[in-house]
């Protein structure tokens, strides 16, 4: 759980002055305070000297713990007092200390992990107060305004996968004016003035002025670097703060920490309320008694038991008796419950972080629980919505296939060649040059470009000239597809070198070849293509030209229609693999046609208004009539195992949503790779309208199996009134994929579901732009290690690879919700069996509260007695095998309907809880009212009746606790075991003489466990109460698992019988 | 395969194991592979079959069948005679004495009971008296008592627990043994006469001790030490008692003051408002002869105790005893019943299972 410091700002404008530190710390930008204070991700709570108060004050907020204290108080008034003080002060301070040490650690493990998110390294000008540098690879720390950087023309680039999931680096540039101001010492003397927006949410908009030397000078997005951008390709930069902590926009971004509470957490609550309420009538029920009794028995019963001075009529008395009802039947709304809960939530937690099955090697991360109070409600979990950059694929690009000239190459995807019967490619020989790293495994590609075939020869040439990618063979793309491609070319012999603006140098098949570069037309997303024109040393004119295989299709010569037909096939193949394709095309142009082409792009650059569109034109007008020289097919990589566990999670009946910023065709191809989209679907519904109309009908006409909706540019889906039809229609689908939104769209999405469904979300990213899902989801799972950890803070779990999720939920949620089903159902059912007891004996006391058990077993049965084996079963508990969870997702369902704990179930326990009370209470009643010990003297006598029952209780509460435990591990035995003997010696200690010679005063008991337990009647009494309470159960169990069998019975008998000839083997084995 | 494009750096959080090993071994943080941590303990996993439910439900049935049986049979041999002697009725004896009680008499008022036991009373028998509608186990009164002072503490006796208000102090003065337990102490004298053939009333001796718990007579209750039980203690007797605690039993100083054992009996709260103290034994005198012959008796009370006013009786029970007790059918029954109904569980649901199992043949695992 992260609390993030909030600053309520709601300025107009926002000005700051460049070194001029007094006026700008009233926005905390003073970077001295910004580092200590604002600029710091607090998420911690206490301090040393703070925790004791302000935990103890927070815990009382707790209605439980209040409501304990009330209690306690209660119980100093002597005329209501009906136990002792310590029955309540005791378990209340172990509750309470428990409590406290949970989140004193808690709160440690948050100090830790501030610090390590506020010693992220970045650089500040000494003298500089407010600015910083930043070099190559560092996550900036505030939004700044580019002043000016390393590079020529204060260009600088970012990467905004932490912001919007691209993975494709941007360029920013500082005004030119600044651009210039160079070192360190002009830095320090500048004293421009920045008038700008407030701080808000948009990503992608900023307007303000820089005022400088009587100068104005208009910013755009194109100048900011925000928080969370990773500053790529350049040495170094510098840049004036202009929001800092809470106002930057990524901040602004992710959204309200909510605390989060599980359904279970919710529903106890509704339960505890109604336990009060039963508490209050059968207080009402038990005072109405008192008033008859004291009117019509107690009056005349005054010779030998008076009054108390202060109680002069039964009314009064029947008052008093209510509130003294209250304190012994508290034990109903069980104290320690949550604090049990707590507990066994921790445990689990542990569990997860100890999960070898959920450790990645390869990164050296373990899965962390970072929230420790939500692990039963990822065992209900219905929707989870995923991240796609990251989360479902590695990021990481690698050229896999390609049809040059009609001719398909790379057979086999990565999956395939896992297996290791494909011979990887070795390129060392053929070219020194070559990457190491690069993976191919068709060799007729090699054997091809060896023999010099002119089509892979232009193919490979196109890749190596045709891109933006800079420095020489460490090379640093603007998007990994590019540096993908380049590097195939580089390993086929056609090395990219160098360029500089007016050449590109290569070598092709070990011959050093320098292009005079011509023109670049540039990429963006309406042309899905880019071109260079290019001069080889020959002379030749030559465009380049890839893209989108749609729009470059289109721009094709006549003459290659056949090669076209058979290469769109082609990609038809790869796009069905779920591979990123592009086609790639030539074009010869003759001198004529540059001359007067460059002269109509010439025009169209020098333009001022319409420059876009009308260089847009120019290209337009150059890129016809190409050659078709093939097709590549680039693979993002799936994480390891994701299309397993999609389809293991929807066979549990967990639907999948895919929530991205990127654009909607890699998300569809991400979609078909990962199996949620499949070929039987065959038309993917894509809703694209733009207007509120045309979004309504798309809505109504989705028919289909699949829908991907594409957010761009405006979300009309989320407006309120359309809210219905859009969950309507998305929950009518198999599959859905969001495209193109925005961080907070994503989290409107969650909470649409939530809001409508009304059910467990789960929502799964790495970036900073998951973060706002992350915190509106009802359970919030980061991937660690990929794009930082913005994702993983905000987040409740945390592990480094998609497909331990099936694991996490299937197996430790699964299990997490069973175990906490069955602690819950006992735990009631042990506090109503104990405490209805009174409930009846106040029948036969005159209604006076007096309590049926010494007031030292009433202290220590919640907290000593029953309290570990029903610990150890909500810790240990395993129906099945996690394998078996595994391979049988529908054993998942249970949790989903939210079968094993509901108000029926609880009522139930209940029942039984009250049922075992009157056996508790009547058997001994009956057989001890006449019976005698073998000496003559009766039992009947009070203290020989309270050991009885109590431990005829503790007795039938332990075979119970046996029953419901399906798992008995060493720890069970112990506990279980243990607490019995406990419950005797602890007993025969109180009721010693020893401790009586001390404090004859509190222990009335001395000396009636002996006597009690020494009696055969008495133990045939306790047997009798024990076969009475359990059979009923057995029978109803038994006949439950015979003719109505779970899912979970049969998999479990089948489990066992598999194993029944390897015998103790199994224990081992499982 | 990686490409020359630099992919996404970590950010220091997580130092990366793969990075190249040159720069040392980064220490692995892969939990430990114990069973324990990867919840692989070794368990027993218990399963409700037929094959093991049924048997319990039969061995249940077939064991408290047979003790039932027998303990029925020994309560059957339990003689029982009880006598109400509250004096309600015109016709009872002791109606004048309970019509005409009042606190300040002098005088103890006496009656006479007749009655006819029809089987002798082998052994020891044991007398009781028994209440009825007494609440002893009110809250008020369960604590209106000190512990301490009944063990002998100095200071207890000179100033008694809050907890025995209203009967703390009278006249000034601690009351001992203080509290509204010891103060309403049942002090009827019930003595018995066997009318023999010749129509002459035989005393029988009644055994005034071993009738409290060891502990309570040796632990629990002490008489306050170097102190003499007397006059000069400072303490008023409890407002209802006729004698003072020390005047109790003058005869024996080991049954005097505190350590009285009738003092003790009473002081031994009962859990139900209807229950029988044990009174006094009547202890075997041969082998030949029983302790009681079937016969006729009286039973002559010194009335002294009022419970009319709050409809309560009062009663003379004596007893038998065996192994298991005084009579007690009630336990007999239940086990007999309870055994018999889960013989019958067992057998309908042996009939069920077998008519109704599906006999999951495993395999058919829904998927």
């Amino acid at each position: 759980m992260t609390y993030f410091m909030s600053c309520v700002t709601s300025e107009e404008e926002r000005r700051v002055r460049a070194n001029d530190r007094d006026y700008n710390e009233k926005f905390h930008l003073d970077f001295s305070f910004l580092l200590i204070q604002s600029n710091c991700i607090m998420t911690s709570k206490y301090n040393i000297i703070t925790f004791l108060p302000v935990n103890l004050f927070e815990q009382f907020q707790e209605v439980a713990n209040t409501y304990f204290l009330f209690l306690l108080i209660l119980q100093l008034i002597p005329q209501i007092s009906s136990l002792s003080w310590f029955t309540t002060i005791v378990p209340l301070a172990l509750v309470l200390s428990i409590t406290a040490v949970k989140d004193a650690t808690d709160d440690y493990f948050r100090h830790k992990s501030d610090n390590q998110v506020n010693n992220r390294q970045s650089q500040v000008l000494i003298r500089v107060q407010w600015m910083l540098t930043l070099s190559f690879c560092i996550y900036f720390q505030a939004d700044l305004l580019l002043l000016s950087s390393s590079e020529p023309h204060g260009l600088c680039y970012i990467e905004t996968a932490e912001l919007d999931g691209e993975t494709n680096m941007k360029v920013r540039q500082s005004v030119s004016v600044t651009s210039e101001l160079g070192d360190q010492n002009n830095l320090a003397s500048f004293d421009g003035e920045v008038v700008c927006e407030p701080p808000n949410n948009k990503l992608d908009r900023f307007c303000g002025t820089l005022y400088w030397r009587d100068k104005k000078y208009t910013l755009t997005n194109q100048n900011m670097l925000l928080r969370g951008c990773v500053l790529r390709n350049t040495e170094a930069c510098y840049g004036l703060v202009i929001f800092a902590g809470p106002d930057t926009k990524l901040m602004q971004n992710s959204g309200r920490t909510k605390f989060k509470r599980t359904s279970i957490d919710r529903l106890m609550n509704t339960l505890v309320l109604w336990i009060f309420g039963f508490l209050v009538c059968m207080g009402v029920i038990l005072a109405v008694g008192n008033a008859v009794w004291e009117r019509e028995v107690g009056s005349l019963f005054q010779s030998y038991l008076p009054w108390d001075p202060p109680v002069d009529n039964f009314l009064f008395s029947a008052f008093l008796s209510f509130w003294s009802y209250v304190i012994i039947l508290n034990t109903v709304v069980p104290i320690s419950l949550y604090v049990s809960v707590e507990v066994i939530r921790l445990g689990h937690s542990y569990f997860i972080n100890w999960d070898q099955q959920m450790f990645c090697s390869q990164c050296n991360t373990a899965a962390e629980a970072r929230t420790t109070t939500l692990n039963e409600e990822l065992g209900q979990v219905e929707y989870i919505f995923s991240d796609k950059t990251g989360t479902l694929t590695q990021n990481i690009m690698s050229f896999n296939k390609c049809s040059i000239n009609g001719q398909t190459y790379g057979k086999y995807t990565h999956t395939h060649t896992l297996s290791g019967r494909f011979i990887r490619l070795d390129f060392t020989p053929f070219n020194p040059l070559a990457d190491p790293n690069f993976c191919f495994y068709d060799d007729t590609l090699l054997e091809s470009v060896k023999v010099g075939d002119s089509h892979t020869h232009e193919f490979f040439r196109l890749l190596s000239l045709c891109h933006t990618v800079m420095r020489e063979l460490v090379y640093k793309a603007q998007s990994p597809d590019e540096g993908a491609l380049v590097t195939a070319a580089r390993n086929f012999g056609f090395v990219f070198r160098s360029r500089t603006p007016g050449t590109i140098t290569t070598t092709e098949i070990g011959r050093p070849v320098t292009y005079t570069l011509l023109a670049i037309l540039d990429f963006n997303n309406i042309r899905k293509r880019m071109s260079v024109i290019v001069r080889n040393p020959e002379g030749r004119i030559r465009l380049y030209c890839k893209g989108a295989d749609t729009v470059l299709l289109e721009r094709l010569h006549p003459c290659n229609q056949e090669l076209m037909n058979i290469t769109s096939d082609h990609l038809n193949e790869y796009a069905a693999d779920g591979l990123r394709t592009l086609a790639l095309a030539y074009r010869d142009l003759s001198e004529d046609e540059w001359e007067a082409w460059s002269e109509s792009h010439r025009c169209a650059d020098k333009a001022t208004n319409c420059r876009e569109d009308r260089l847009a034109a120019a290209y337009e007008e150059i890129e016809q009539d190409m050659m078709l020289l093939g097709a590549t097919a680039i693979e993002d990589k799936l994480q390891e195992g994701v299309p397993e566990t999609i389809a293991v999670l929807s066979l549990a009946n967990i639907k999948i949503w895919v929530l991205t910023g990127d654009k909607q065709e890699t998300a569809v191809n991400i979609g078909y790779s990962c199996k949620m989209l499949t070929d039987n679907m065959t038309e993917v519904f894509i809703i694209r309208g733009h207007t509120v109309q045309s979004v309504r009908q798309d809505f109504r006409s989705v028919s289909l199996s699949a829908a991907c909706l594409s957010f761009s540019p405006a979300a009309h889906a989320l407006e309120a009134d359309m809210e219905m039809e859009f969950v309507s229609t998305a929950c009518a689908c198999k599959a859905v994929i969001c495209c193109r939104v925005t961080p907070l769209q994503k989290a409107q999405v969650v909470e649409l579901i939530k809001k409508h469904k009304k059910a467990v979300t789960l929502a799964i990213g790495d970036g900073a732009n998951d973060v706002s899902m992350i915190k509106s989801a009802h359970i919030g799972v980061g991937i660690s290690g990929q794009e930082g950890i913005q994702a993983v803070l905000a987040s409740d779990y945390s592990f480094s690879q998609f497909r331990f999720l099936q694991r996490l939920l299937l197996v430790h949620g699964r299990w997490s919700y069973l175990r906490m089903c069955r602690f819950l159902c006992y735990f009631f059912y042990k506090n109503f069996a104990f405490t209805m007891v009174h409930f009846w004996f106040g029948f036969f006391c005159g209604f006076s509260a007096q309590t049926v058990y010494d007031q030292y077993f009433i202290t220590l049965y919640n907290i000593v007695y029953t309290s570990l084996p029903v610990l150890a079963m909500g810790i240990f508990d395993q129906d099945v095998p996690d394998q078996r969870s595994l391979e049988y997702p529908k054993l998942y369902e249970p949790g989903q309907l939210n079968l094993l704990f509901n108000k029926r179930e609880f009522f139930i326990c209940i029942a039984q809880g009250i049922y075992t009370s009157v056996v508790l209470f009547f058997v001994p009643c009956a057989v001890l009212s006449d019976a005698t010990q073998s000496t003559g003297v009766p039992l009947a006598d009070y203290q020989t009746f309270a050991v009885t029952t109590a431990t005829a209780l503790v007795i039938v509460v332990s075979v119970q606790i046996a029953l419901d435990t399906g798992f008995w591990t060493v720890f069970n035995h112990v506990f279980v075991w243990g607490s019995l003997g406990s419950y005797f010696t602890i007993m025969f200690a109180l009721h010693s003489q020893t401790l009586f010679k001390i404090f004859p005063n509190q222990f009335h008991f001395v000396g009636s466990a002996q006597s009690t337990l020494l009696q055969p009647v008495v133990w045939l009494t306790i047997a009798l109460a024990t076969a009475i309470c359990i059979v009923p159960v057995l029978a109803f169990r038994f006949l439950k698992v015979d003719l109505k069998p779970q899912l979970s019975d049969t998999v479990r008998k089948h489990t066992q019988t598999q194993h029944f000839g390897s015998g103790r083997e199994v224990a081992k084995k499982v | 395969m990686a490409t020359s494009y630099n992919a996404k750096e970590e950010d220091g959080h997580h130092s990366g194991a793969s990075s190249h090993g040159a720069a040392g071994v980064v220490k692995s943080k892969k939990p430990d592979n114990t069973a324990f941590k990867q919840q692989r303990l070794p368990a027993w996993q218990p399963i409700l079959t037929a094959g093991t439910v049924l048997p319990a439900f039969f061995v249940i049935g077939l064991i408290f069948i047979p003790i039932g049986i027998g303990l029925y049979v020994s309560s059957n041999n339990i003689k029982e005679f009880e006598i109400d002697y509250t004096g309600v009725d015109i016709s009872n004896p002791c109606y004048s004495c309970a019509k005409n009680f009042s606190w300040n008499s002098t005088t103890p008022c006496v009656c006479s009971m007749n009655f006819t036991l029809e089987q002798p009373f082998e052994s020891n028998v044991f007398m009781y008296y028994g209440l009825s509608n007494f609440y002893q186990n009110h809250r008020r009164y369960v604590k209106s008592r000190d512990d301490s002072q009944l063990n002998g503490d100095q200071s207890a006796l000179k100033n008694p627990s809050k907890e025995c208000e209203p009967y703390r102090t009278s006249d000034g003065l601690p009351i001992a043994p203080c509290g509204a337990i010891a103060n309403s102490l049942f002090n009827d004298t019930l003595e018995l006469y066997h009318i023999d053939s010749n129509n002459t009333r035989n005393t029988i001796p009644l055994v005034k001790k071993g009738i409290a718990w060891w502990t309570d007579k040796h632990v629990k209750f002490r008489n306050p030490g170097f102190i003499k039980l007397n006059k000069h203690l400072c303490t008023n007797k409890p407002v209802n008692w006729r004698k003072p605690v020390y005047e109790l039993d003058p005869s024996d100083p080991d049954n005097n003051g505190f350590i009285n054992e009738d003092f003790i009996v009473w002081m031994r709260t009962a859990a139900l408002p209807t229950f029988r103290k044990l009174y006094r034994i009547i202890q075997k005198k041969s082998n030949t002869t029983p302790t009681l012959p079937s016969g006729k008796y009286v039973l002559e009370i010194t009335y002294n105790y009022p419970v009319l006013s709050f409809d309560g009786r009062k009663r003379m029970i004596l007893s038998t005893i065996s192994w298991m007790g005084g009579k007690n059918p009630f336990l007999g029954i239940a086990y007999i019943t309870v055994g018999s109904i889960c013989f019958f569980l067992g057998v309908v649901l042996l009939i069920i299972h077998h008519k109704y199992d599906t006999r999951s043949n495993s395999a058919d695992i829904p998927n």
